[in-house]
């Protein structure tokens, strides 16, 4: 059997090009694409990601901790705070200002829950964007 | 701090709408591009709401 041929990796592009622009996009949601000038983009991105983050708050939903024990555990704890973590500064905010609440039982409670962690996933989606924005590899 | 309480097809059908608008704008190329997925990401959506909501009421006798 004939073998495929292997696709070349592509080199990492130097930090000093994206570093910063996914940092802002980590820190403000839709803030990498505002800095490279893609303001509609950026204003789609940063309203819809807030108002998800901003839905869960008020649906009471509850912020994860990382806490490990068995490996279901581990995944749910651990997986979910990276997700409310990648909200950036709205995930900040709310737990400075105290609004991270504790798990309670009840269905608007638990969507609030994935609608947090949901806002966090869609940021780490608008900061891949970003970099590939920033490394010229989409427009 | 207000207090939303959405019904199980509100909050998943509002969920859908903010993915598939992420999905949309990071996804493709061309704003035409980008409304078209977005649109498909959103009746791939609205069709496992549907399906499944059936198959869990049929499941339940």
């Amino acid at each position: 059997m004939a073998k495929k041929p292997k696709k070349k990796r592509e080199p990492v592009p130097p930090v000093r090009l994206w570093g910063h622009i996914v940092a802002f996009a980590w820190l403000i949601p839709g803030g990498g694409h505002l800095l490279l000038r893609r303001r509609g983009r950026a204003a789609i991105l940063g309203a819809t990601i807030t108002l998800t983050f901003l839905l869960g708050l008020f649906m009471r939903g509850a912020m994860f901790e990382p806490k490990t024990g068995d490996l279901l555990t581990t995944v749910i704890h651990v997986g979910g705070f990276i997700g409310d973590l990648a909200s950036g500064s709205l995930y900040l905010l709310a737990t400075l200002l105290g609004y991270s609440q504790a798990d309670m039982a009840g269905y608007a409670h638990d969507y609030g829950t994935k609608f947090l962690v949901a806002a966090g996933l869609m940021n780490i989606l608008a900061m891949v964007d970003a970099f590939e924005i920033a490394v010229r590899r989409k427009d | 701090m207000p207090i939303v309480k959405l019904t199980h097809f509100e909050a998943t059908v509002l969920l859908a709408v903010a993915i598939s608008i992420v999905l949309g704008v990071t996804g493709r190329k061309t704003d035409r591009e980008r409304l078209l997925y977005g649109l498909k990401c959103f009746g791939y959506f609205l069709v496992a709401i549907f399906g499944l909501g059936w198959l869990m009421y049929l499941g339940h006798g």
